[in-house]
């Protein structure tokens, strides 16, 4: 049960997130807790949420970062939610197989059920996706939207993740990245999707989007460093002269 | 699932959960985007709530506060009944009463305002998008007193665009997002058009379109913007001047495009020191003359085949001498004062970077562009074959807009879209319908003497655009006849009123005295007001009879705001959830440029509250003072199913009415038609939007395309086919400008003669914000502005739950090289002081702002006490605001009068003209100052929950199902 | 890490009761633990006492206390389930070794078997605890091939303090047993410098750059560094993971650990041989009390000074 399942697992679900183009807005953030607050692991429980040191459990979190210095300076909007890793630590360090990953799709899931909120799993998820929720006592996590992805009481078209749906620059893209058309197996590869800390070798299924070069060069556009006088003799207005003599 | 996959985790996960019950389409109001939503009803209650993936706005996506909405329904801050002042204003002392005796209250106040004299009443509404009704109510009302927030917020687009292109970046255009090749965003972090941006945008990026954004601040867009120029605030007209310079200096300017849609040619009269100075030469109809190049001889501009010259100096029939626009323009930004290396060092854009713009302006614009092969007509019956784009499209908002420069900047950024061709053309910036509209069918504004009278309603609309001193607001001696001082010397284009000196002119009874003021969803006593802590006192100051200054405070909120505490009589509304609304046409529509559009705002939940929406309220008032157009012949209420009736039943004129989708009694007329009474039914069936697509010819040159025109006068948006010719030289601004020389009719008050003088400049042109010389500026050598938080709107975010967690306090960012010098570092806290006051914040170091500038989020501090957090809260612990800092006045200068810190021309609130010095605040306690007592929680308020739970009734009842099934 | 006191007490009393059992179990296997009831039943009490206390308090910061039971079921994957196994099981050869001598008073024979079985299950139950953390590569200072040594060793030393200190009282010292416990302590001491000195000089396993790859994306630009945090308020993974204790603060506990949990022990331990047998049983039941104070610091340093690389995403440069 937490022994991962024997990769590859058929399907490997999860997301592409574009830095390129993400703006920062926080839709996939809230619309993630308002999905889930009343799906699989509802409530997402809030602790003070109307007082000093509020907190709450939030699947998906989006940071700032800057990096870079003067003119290569940028400003970079990062959101972070579980990476449904296939070598999944969470997984493993759980003593009461509520933590697992699912031999289907490998989305990685946490059965409340079975759950004793010994908080290990958190500890040993690098990338800080595992949320415990103190006063259930359990630990819940990103689901991948479990109960819309594969919803049949939704359209086709909708079941994908609230973060997905929700997002104005569409700068988040679900799919399988076993099937390599996929989209998400394609911008991977097209953009050089990448690996959050490879280092800690979990493997993530999840992939990021490296922020574009960005056209600010002399030439980026193919127009010159400075335009040319019009006319050096007759100055702009002579230019205009010929110009609208030259019409009929 | 597949089972033979070894191992398998014995959990059976509902996939397949029911969602909802039912779901309902609405209207998102978490800010004025008005998106589509789907709203899932389950068990009662709200379980989800998604984008409309149908609607024009967001096509399906929603912003972070959309995406919050069940926790705006939550808040714990709603109001819940009447409310009565007991104690002193600003203590929270108040009593619930019942709606017949708030009701009452309310009548007797503003009857006898009515009866007295209606300017008594001063109505100003802020964030609302009932304006077509709140208009029309006061001025059936009478009192010349309206206006919304517009004032304070972004009339310097507004009128920068309609004086210039019948139309404007506040929420009229938008960027050919599907063409544009190159992309210049102007200080925007976020505007109304919150979605449709981030949309467009991504679109932008997916296409390798260039976009560049100038903002002292690289956070959000600018973020992702390919290019970052961390202008100096307040300088932008400079450089985009500069930007003409190199243009016309290289000739790189669509002539034809001038020629014809443009009134570059029309002759200006030079008569120095003459009544007709710098008016337009006019045949005897009225219409501007050219100079035909053919004939030598006055000409027709807009006749076609005419040869109309761009430069030369022409003598007229009656002897007197004249210009082409054109040639004046280009004499005067071809000057050496707007050259690249003279502005490069006042805009902080090397002198190079400024000539790279330019030449990729030219080079999008002129060897890049877009060709759509769609015949389509002018206005002069030319045909054209194909539809010939300049790829360069602009926007533009308060970064322009909040300074008292920003008219003549933006004008200056209409005027480079113009010379570029771009306007309305494929790839570039888009009319919405209703606009394009000419400044002459736009309305003028009424209130003046002889149009205020007792219990009578006003002629026309408070709010208009003059065309001359003629159309001003005074009395005779030059005496502002509105409380706001709009259309007077001071504020003489003010299209949208002064909302942000209604508190100080009533205050001072300068040019009188007020009774009662009537505000509707706006926190005047915080975050909208200029100068919090001397709007406080003056809402709480007496007179020696121990009156307020200010009689009586009407209010309208639907929570439990900072300006709540500081009003007599509350009308708690509903949410926007519980409400009818109407997104009109009449008003600020959710056209797109491909298709006009409206929609609605319907009821998804029954208030649980004893509150009601604020219009039926509204109109229940004017039916008790029996305003016209809201009793019937027997004086029973006109409207007895509120609003919702009067969205079906008002009509403005004959066949126009709030709605323009499904008119006509069978519902099968749009745009104009009769009533329809089963209209309301109709939007909801088609999700509580109406978009009708344009015909492909007349998608674009709206402003000059016959076929657009004439679909336009069909669907009432204007009255007749006539082109809309773009203003590069605004005519009538010269008109006061005359008469500030003494001319014409309306004497100008010596006292504002030099103003008048030095701004109604009818080529744009640029001048340092006012700040800038009114203080010393070594005391005071930054600037300082805020912007929005994606995910927070304004004050009214932090009773959300969520939202709250994302932006708890703000912090003050200053540069890194700033931070070096001042010896400030990351956490540390700091004072931040202006010429007016003083505020203390904790500061965060970035490397993306201008060297010179420090900024925070805008309207994060909270009053203690306040919107029922706990006084603890980080919002008033450790958030702030800068308006304590920014002055509502400027110093006294000509003739020891003081000014109000705006656009000289517009009115608008320059808030972003702000000077200060910032230091390191001694150790002591880490808390934002200045601190307010905290508010006493007034009766009906419930207790805040101390743990959030929403959606774990939906997961129960799911579980209790699953059992049941089982068993 | 947050330094959780129902795990600090948990770890150090659950390493000294299992010290001090293996131990008896050792000596007893070697012939050289007095059969006397009395002294046998003080030590059983001792250390099956600490070890079940530990086990209860550790039950205390589980979410469900009531489902502690499910947490034996994943010994094939878990480190926290093994050690709930090797836990529950040592009780088995444990109980059988205590029935043998309280009851039969004999450490011969089967009873032996009994003994060594304990002795190995007390060893292996440490070794799962260590392993707990050990196997935990997100926190650098755990992943650390000196920890499961560390925890054996302290284990041992404590134990054997503790062992020293009841043949005293009870008045069967053993030189034996002192020289270990001595030998012990050195080696502790030994492996926690050496533990010291490593993750001190440790180079970061993970920096901001390699959390976002931001850095190394391809696009010009230097070191990652926090804009925004995704909200203003401390969330759950900073207050359980954010702990951070001032470097001075630290080096003085680390300063009281070696002091209190070896200087301490080692002096007092050697003092016993000198001196007569009433004060050298007071001064080995100090070294014992002394010996278990240290490692508590050292526990609470040893969450104290581990950093998260979740931290990253929260402003923190390298970990
Ligand atoms: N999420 C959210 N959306 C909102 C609102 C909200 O409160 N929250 N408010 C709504 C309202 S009322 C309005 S008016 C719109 C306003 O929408 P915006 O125009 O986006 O308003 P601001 O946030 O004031 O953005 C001003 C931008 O201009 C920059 N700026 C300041 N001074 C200058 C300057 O001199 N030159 C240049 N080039 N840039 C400058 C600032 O850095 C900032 O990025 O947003 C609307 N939309
Ligand atoms: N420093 C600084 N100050 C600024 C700005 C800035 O950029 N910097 N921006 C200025 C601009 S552009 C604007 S537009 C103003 C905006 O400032 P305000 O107009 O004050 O906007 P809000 O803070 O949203 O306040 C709106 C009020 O409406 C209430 N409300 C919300 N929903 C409803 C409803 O359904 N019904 C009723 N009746 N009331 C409701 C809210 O509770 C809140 O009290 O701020 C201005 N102030
Ligand atoms: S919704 Fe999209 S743009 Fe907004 S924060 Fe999330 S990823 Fe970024
Ligand atoms: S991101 Fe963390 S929680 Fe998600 S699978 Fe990877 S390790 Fe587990
Ligand atoms: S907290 Fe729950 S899911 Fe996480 S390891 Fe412990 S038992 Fe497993
Ligand atoms: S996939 Fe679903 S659960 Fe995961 S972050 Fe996105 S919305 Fe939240
Ligand atoms: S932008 Fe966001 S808050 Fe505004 S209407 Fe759209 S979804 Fe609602
Ligand atoms: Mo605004």
């Amino acid at each position: 049960m937490t022994d991962l399942p024997a990769a590859p697992t058929p399907k490997r679900l999860g997301l592409v997130i574009d830095v390129d183009i993400c703006v920062g807005c926080h839709a996939c953030a809230t619309a993630c807790k308002e999905w889930n607050t009343g799906g699989y692991h509802a409530p997402l429980t809030d602790l003070n949420p109307y007082g000093k040191d509020a907190s709450g459990v939030w699947f998906n979190r989006v940071h700032s970062f800057e990096f870079g210095r003067g003119a290569d300076n940028r400003v970079v909007h990062f959101p972070k939610s579980c990476l449904h890793c296939d070598n999944a630590p969470c997984v493993t360090v759980c003593p009461t197989g509520a933590s697992y990953k699912r031999a289907e799709d490998g989305i990685v899931l946490v059965d409340e059920s079975l759950c004793i909120g010994c908080k290990l799993c958190s500890w040993a998820c690098p990338y800080g996706a595992r949320e415990f929720d103190s006063t259930e006592g359990v630990m819940k996590k990103c689901t991948l939207c479990i109960d819309r992805i594969f919803n049949e009481n939704l359209e086709e078209i909708d079941r994908v993740p609230a973060c997905v749906a929700v997002c104005p620059v569409n700068a988040r893209h679900y799919g399988d990245f076993n099937d390599p058309h996929s989209s998400v197996s394609e911008m991977t590869a097209e953009r050089g999707g990448y690996d959050l800390m490879p280092e800690m070798g979990c493997k993530p299924t999840n992939k990021y989007l490296p922020p574009r070069p960005r056209k600010f060069n002399t030439g980026d556009t193919g127009a010159p460093a400075v335009l040319e006088d019009a006319d050096p003799a007759g100055g702009f207005l002579g230019w205009v002269d010929r110009m609208l003599s030259a019409q009929p | 699932m597949d089972s033979d996959l070894p191992p398998q985790h014995p959990e059976r996960v509902e996939t397949s959960p029911p969602i909802s019950d039912e779901v309902k389409y609405t209207t998102c109001y978490m800010c004025a985007c008005r998106c589509g939503i789907k709203v899932h009803l389950k068990d009662g209650g709200i379980r989800y709530i998604e984008g409309n993936r149908n609607h024009p706005v967001n096509k399906g996506v929603l912003c972070g506060k959309g995406a919050s909405g069940i926790m705006q329904q939550n808040s714990p801050a709603k109001l819940t009944k009447p409310l009565k002042r007991i104690g002193e204003r600003g203590t929270g002392e108040f009593q619930e009463i019942d709606w017949d005796e708030a009701l009452d209250i309310a009548t007797a106040w503003l009857a006898r305002a009515r009866a007295t004299d209606p300017k008594r009443l001063a109505f100003f509404t802020g964030r609302d998008q009932s304006q077509a009704l709140t208009s029309w109510w006061a001025q059936q009302f009478g009192t010349p007193n309206y206006a919304a927030h517009g004032g304070f917020c972004s009339v310097n687009m507004a009128a920068a665009g309609l004086y210039t292109m019948g139309s404007a970046f506040w929420e009229f255009t938008e960027p050919d997002w599907e063409h544009a090749k190159y992309f210049m965003l102007f200080g925007v972090a976020e505007d109304h058009d919150s979605n449709p941006i981030k949309i467009g945008l991504s679109q932008l990026k997916k296409r390798g379109a260039k976009i560049v954004s100038v903002n002292p601040i690289k956070t959000g867009y600018t973020a992702i913007a390919d290019e970052w120029l961390g202008i100096t605030p307040g300088t932008d007209g400079l450089f985009v001047m500069s930007l003409i310079h190199e243009l016309l200096r290289a000739g790189k300017v669509d002539l034809d495009y001038l020629i014809r849609y443009t009134n570059a040619s029309w002759l200006v009269i030079d008569n120095p020191g003459g009544a007709d100075d710098g008016l337009f030469a006019r045949a005897p109809d009225g219409r501007a003359h050219c100079w035909d190049r053919v004939r030598d001889a006055p000409g027709d501009p807009l006749a076609a085949g005419g040869a109309p010259a761009l430069k030369g100096r022409f003598t007229l029939p009656d002897g007197r001498t004249a210009v082409p626009v054109f040639q004046k323009l280009a004499q005067r930004y071809s000057d050496r004062r707007y050259s690249p290396q003279a502005v490069a060092k006042i805009t902080g854009i090397p002198d190079a970077t400024i000539k790279r713009i330019a030449a990729e302006l030219a080079h999008a614009a002129f060897e890049e562009e877009v060709v759509i092969d769609t015949p389509w007509t002018d206005w002069a019956g030319r045909t054209h074959d194909t539809m010939i784009g300049r790829p360069v499209s602009m926007h533009a908002m308060r970064g322009i807009s909040a300074h008292s420069n920003g008219f003549h900047t933006c004008r200056a950024i209409h005027v480079l879209q113009i010379l570029l061709g771009s306007i309305d053309t494929p790839g570039g910036l888009r009319y919405k319908p209703p606009y394009p509209k000419s400044l002459a069918s736009l309305p003028k504004p009424s209130g003046r003497p002889d149009q205020v009278r007792r219990n009578h309603p006003m002629a026309g609309p408070h709010l208009g655009f003059p065309a001359s001193p003629e159309d001003l607001l005074i009395d005779r001696d030059g005496t502002p006849e509105r409380i706001d001082k709009a259309f007077s010397w001071d504020a003489p284009l003010a299209a949208h009123g002064l909302m942000h000196m209604v508190i100080t002119n009533a205050w001072t009874q300068d040019p009188y005295k007020i009774e009662t003021l009537f505000l509707y969803m706006a926190n005047m006593a915080w975050n909208s007001a200029m100068n919090t802590d001397s709007t406080i006192k003056m809402l709480t100051d007496k007179d020696d009879t121990g009156d307020y200054k200010i009689p009586r405070i009407i209010y309208s909120d639907a929570y439990l705001s900072e300006m709540v505490m500081y009003a007599d009589l509350i009308l708690p509304d509903t949410t926007y959830l519980e409400r009818w609304d109407c997104i009109s046409l009449l008003d600020r529509p959710i056209s797109d440029a491909d298709a006009p559009a409206d929609s609605i705002r319907r009821p998804v939940l029954e208030p649980d509250r004893d509150v009601r929406p604020f219009q039926s309220v509204l109109l229940d008032l004017g039916a008790r003072l029996g305003l016209a157009g809201m009793i019937d012949e027997d004086g029973s209420p006109k409207f007895p199913g509120g609003y919702k009736d009067y969205i079906i039943h008002h009509e403005r004129r004959p066949g126009i009415g709030m709605l323009a989708g499904w008119r006509g009694a069978t519902g099968d007329l749009h745009g104009t038609g009769p009533e329809n009474p089963d209209q309301v039914e109709a939007y909801i069936e088609n999700q509580c939007f109406w978009r009708r697509e344009l015909e492909p010819n007349q998608k674009y040159f709206k402003h000059v395309n016959i076929d657009y025109l004439k679909y336009a006068v069909k669907m009432g948006f204007v009255m007749t086919p006539e082109p809309i010719i773009c203003q590069l030289y605004a005519e009538e601004l010269q008109t006061f400008r005359l008469a500030a020389h003494g001319h014409g009719t309306v004497a100008v008050p010596q006292e504002h003669r030099k103003r008048i003088a030095t701004y109604f400049d009818p080529l744009p042109f640029w001048y340092p914000p006012f700040e800038n010389d009114v203080n010393a500026l070594e005391d005071y050598p930054l600037h300082a502005v805020t912007q929005r938080p994606m995910a927070m709107y304004h004050s009214w975010g932090s009773q959300n739950a969520w939202l709250r967690q994302i932006h708890t306090a703000n912090r003050l960012y200053i540069s890194r090289p700033l931070a070096g010098k001042l010896g400030i570092a990351d956490d540390d806290w700091v004072w931040v002081t202006s010429r007016t006051g003083r505020v203390k914040g904790q500061v965060k170091v970035m490397d993306g702002v201008n060297e010179n500038t420090v900024w925070t989020w805008n309207a994060i501090g909270k009053r203690a006490g306040a919107w029922n957090l706990e006084p603890d809260a980080a919002e008033s612990k450790k958030g702030f605001l800068l308006n304590s800092l920014i002055d509502e006045l400027l110093p006294e200068r000509e003739s020891n009068y003081r000014y109000s810190n705006s656009d000289p021309i517009t009115g608008q609130a320059a808030w972003y003209d702000l000077r200060v010095r910032v230091e390191k605040a001694p150790a002591g306690a880490e808390e934002s100052e200045p601190r307010y007592p905290a508010f006493k929680i007034p009766p009906g308020i419930p207790a805040r929950p101390q743990i959030n739970r929403t959606g774990a009734a939906f997961r129960a009842a799911r579980e209790r199902l699953k059992k049941g099934g089982r068993s | 890490m947050h330094p959780a006191y129902s795990l600090i007490f948990f770890t150090t009393a659950s390493g000294l009761g299992y010290g001090l059992l293996a131990l008896m179990g050792f000596f007893a296997a070697l012939g050289l633990m007095p059969a006397d009831r009395v002294f046998g039943f003080a030590g059983f009490a001792v250390a099956l006492g600490l070890v079940t206390l530990g086990l209860l308090s550790s039950t205390l910061h589980l979410g469900h206390p009531e489902r502690a039971w499910r947490a034996v079921t994943q010994w094939k994957s878990s480190w926290l389930s093994r050690e709930g196994v090797m836990a529950i099981v040592t009780y088995i050869p444990a109980g059988l070794f205590a029935l043998g001598w309280l009851f039969f008073e004999t450490l011969g024979g089967f009873w032996i078997l009994a003994a060594v079985a304990t002795a190995v299950c007390c060893a292996l139950t440490v070794y799962c605890t260590a392993m707990i953390y050990a196997s935990i590569a997100a926190v650098p200072r755990w992943h650390h091939p000196l920890v499961p040594p560390g925890y054996l060793i302290f284990a041992l030393a404590t134990g054997a303090l503790a062992l020293d200190a009841l043949l005293r009282v009870f008045g069967h010292p053993r030189l034996e047993v002192s020289a270990l416990a001595a030998l012990a302590v050195i080696a502790a001491l030994v492996v926690k410098l050496l533990y010291w000195r490593s993750v001190d000089n440790a180079p970061a396993r993970a920096d901001a750059d390699s959390a976002t790859g931001l850095a190394n994306s391809g696009v010009p630009g230097g070191i990652v560094r926090l804009l925004d945090p995704p909200h203003v308020e401390k969330n759950y993974l900073q207050t359980e993971m954010g702990y951070k204790v001032a470097r001075k603060h630290a080096a003085k506990l680390r300063r009281m650990t070696v002091l209190f949990a070896f200087l301490v022990p080692l002096v007092l331990v050697a003092l016993t041989t000198v001196l007569p047998a009433g004060a050298a049983a007071a001064a080995s039941v100090t070294a014992a009390a002394a010996g278990a104070f240290g490692i508590v610091l050292e526990r609470w340093l040893f969450f104290a000074e581990a950093q998260h690389v979740v931290m990253l995403y929260y402003g923190e440069r390298a970990i």
